[in-house]
């Protein structure tokens, strides 16, 4: 099953978040609001394209999920890399992401 | 090296204070993101995949131990501890906070650094040999005319709105390590018959989606003349570049669509109206900055110096540094000490806070207060008195910052690519990183020879992969990361774009590719032959057999 949720970066750090169930915006995509229908994704977008006008988030989209009841993760590479960060973590020198 | 006079100090705190206000302007909703964006370029601030990435300009990749040591702070206090050196000799940091870019633009301004003209549709940071000042082969300093190009070219009102962005190369030397050949404009200083020197003058390389090589528009151009003459390239370039399309904005586009002979006489005809009223830069000016870059007050007595030969006898590792990582300096006694930031397995151009402050102190000790940042994405300590090195050695040892691999093919060259930059369509520092461990072994690197080995996140291609001996690009393919091969490209005297081998191959396969390929080479190479000669002698054919034999 797929399901969309959004995605933006904050405006005060550019950090990536997404929209939650409460209406705030979270760095972890477990907190993240779903949409299941393109009504329900286009009803996210407009609650998103608030936060932009009041100044909270920069450029909120629509990401794809997987949802098979186990894994919740983005479908595509690059929203697993915006999620998980890069694959290797500076301050460790190990790697970070779960980016296969 | 060139101090700020009262007008660049000026302009550079008026623009930390400008872009305060546009900050807390933006903060408040009072400027909207599509207000704001350009503004925020325009200060070297990009919003990239996880986070804010400034990039800071090194004018000529020139910097002082003070202004290193700036940075070091810079990547502690505003970042996660580490900085990237770019390949047009800047120092990007990836994880900086909006609300913190006045306060950290304001700590620059005051070593005299600053990221205007690092993004937009303007001049570029001016790029020059990592050498200058210090190569046995040097005709003249570039950095003189870089840093007058730099004056002429900062806040120039008819070109900050060009059809894109503009990238100035200079070279001073016989060799060209500038990569003149692929830059907007090259320009190489040179001899003309009566011995007098000025510039060859090149324009309309690039790399990209279209990659091309500059072609000479003037063999030779007085040194007096040079910023009128720019200015006509420029004006030309203004009134005819397309606006239209930018994947066709670049002037390489305008000289591959009229033809260089026809580009060549519009320059000639715009500056002959130009120089009619244009003031050159009198002679006292020229005069005043070719101060700044005198040479240090070298030791005359250290080409007498002794004790190295016994130092490379005593210690082999040093002895491998010494031979691929120190080029002979045009002072008897001096050298030219290349700090390689391709560690094995770790990330290219990427230096910590501590080896920042480290090589600051290096640099003070040992190289006149004098280091460079390099377009291959290494440091470089100039003026490195040769009795100095094994101690230089010694104190890049503790740092983890002595790797012999400079020119090998562990000294891969990569953009940040996926991991970090918001228009990759792959991640290059992975297959960077992969490479560069499955090569550690540095007696097999010697073995291999020369190697120019550079990897681009996206066709954008910053990491430089058309002009690598071996280029790799990455791309997205169905949702997968792919990664295609080039091979023949060089950025020297003899510049050339690499030719596209065959289809591309997935990250898992990435890596035994690159090893085919030169193991290829190994297998057909003549005694002495570098990989990149072989590859001009064989051609294509050999390596693509054996890549795609098993596929």
């Amino acid at each position: 099953m797929k399901l969309d949720i959004v995605s933006a970066n904050r405006l005060s750090d550019g950090r990536v978040v997404y929209l939650t169930r409460d209406d705030g915006w979270s760095e972890s995509i477990i907190d993240g609001r779903t949409a299941a229908t393109k009504e329900e994704g286009t009803a996210l977008l407009a609650d998103a394209d608030r936060a932009v006008a009041d100044g909270i988030i920069v450029s909120p989209y629509l990401v794809s999920m997987a949802d098979d009841g186990g894994a919740f993760a983005p479908l595509h590479f690059r929203e697993r890399i915006r999620l998980f960060g890069p694959k290797t973590d500076r301050a460790t020198s190990q790697p970070a992401g779960r980016v296969a | 090296m060139y101090r700020y006079d009262e007008f660049d100090h000026a302009f550079v705190h008026q623009r930390v204070a400008q872009f305060r206000d546009q900050v807390a302007r933006r903060l408040t909703g009072e400027l909207s993101e599509d207000e704001f964006k350009p503004l925020r370029l325009m200060n070297g601030l990009y919003l990239q995949l996880h986070a804010y990435m400034l990039r800071v300009a090194i004018p000529y990749g020139t910097l002082s131990s003070r202004q290193m040591r700036r940075l070091a702070h810079i990547a502690r206090r505003y970042d996660k501890g580490f900085g990237h050196i770019t390949t047009r000799q800047n120092i990007q940091y990836n994880w900086i906070q909006l609300t913190e870019v006045p306060d950290l633009l304001a700590e620059l301004a005051e070593v005299e650094m600053h990221a205007i003209q690092t993004s937009g549709n303007c001049i570029r940071n001016v790029t020059a040999d990592h050498f200058a000042g210090a190569a046995a082969d040097e005709i003249e300093d570039p950095r003189v005319w870089c840093e007058i190009i730099r004056q002429w070219s900062t806040l120039h009102p008819e070109f900050s709105f060009l059809p894109r962005k503009f990238k100035i190369a200079v070279s001073g030397a016989v060799s060209d390590r500038a990569a003149l050949r692929v830059h907007d404009i090259g320009l190489q200083l040179c001899h003309n018959d009566a011995g007098e020197i000025g510039f060859e003058v090149m324009v309309g390389g690039g790399q990209g989606r279209t990659p091309m090589l500059a072609k000479t528009i003037r063999e030779f151009l007085p040194k007096a003349e040079l910023l009128s003459y720019l200015e006509s390239i420029l004006r030309v370039y203004n009134q005819l570049g397309r606006r239209d399309n930018i994947y066709k904005a670049r002037i390489k586009i305008l000289v591959h669509e009229i033809g260089v002979e026809t580009l060549a006489k519009m320059v000639e005809a715009e500056w002959h109206q130009v120089r009619e009223g244009f003031t050159d830069l009198p002679q006292d000016e020229v005069a005043r900055i070719e101060r700044y870059f005198a040479p240090p007050p070298f030791d005359p007595a250290a080409g007498s110096d002794t004790g190295l030969d016994a130092a490379r006898r005593g210690d082999s590792a040093f002895d491998r540094w010494l031979e691929q990582n120190v080029d002979a300096h045009k002072q008897p006694g001096y050298a030219i000490a290349t700090i390689s930031l391709k560690p094995e397995g770790g990330v290219p151009g990427d230096i910590d806070a501590e080896q920042m402050d480290a090589v600051a102190d290096l640099a003070e000790r040992f190289s006149f207060d004098e280091l460079r940042a390099t377009h291959q994405q290494n440091l470089v300590l100039p003026h490195v008195r040769k009795r100095d090195l094994y101690a230089l050695w010694q104190g890049l040892k503790a740092h983890g910052l002595a790797t012999a691999n400079r020119g090998l093919i562990g000294d891969i060259i990569a953009c940040p690519g996926m991991d970090y930059c918001s228009l990759a369509t792959a991640r290059s520092i992975p297959v960077a990183q992969a490479i560069s461990t499955r090569f550690q072994d540095l007696a097999r690197q010697k073995d291999i020879g020369d190697l120019r080995l550079n990897i681009s996140g996206c066709i954008n291609a910053c990491g430089h992969h058309h002009v690598g001996h071996i280029g790799i690009l990455g791309l997205e393919k169905k949702g997968v990361e792919n990664y295609q091969i080039t091979l023949g490209g060089r950025a020297d005297g003899k510049a050339a774009i690499g030719a596209i081998i065959g289809p591309a191959f997935s990250a898992d396969d990435i890596v035994g590719a690159v090893e085919t390929v030169v193991d290829t080479y190994i297998d057909l190479r003549q005694t002495g032959e570098p990989f990149i000669d072989a590859y001009a002698r064989l051609g294509r054919e050999p390596f693509k057999e054996r890549l795609y034999a098993t596929h």
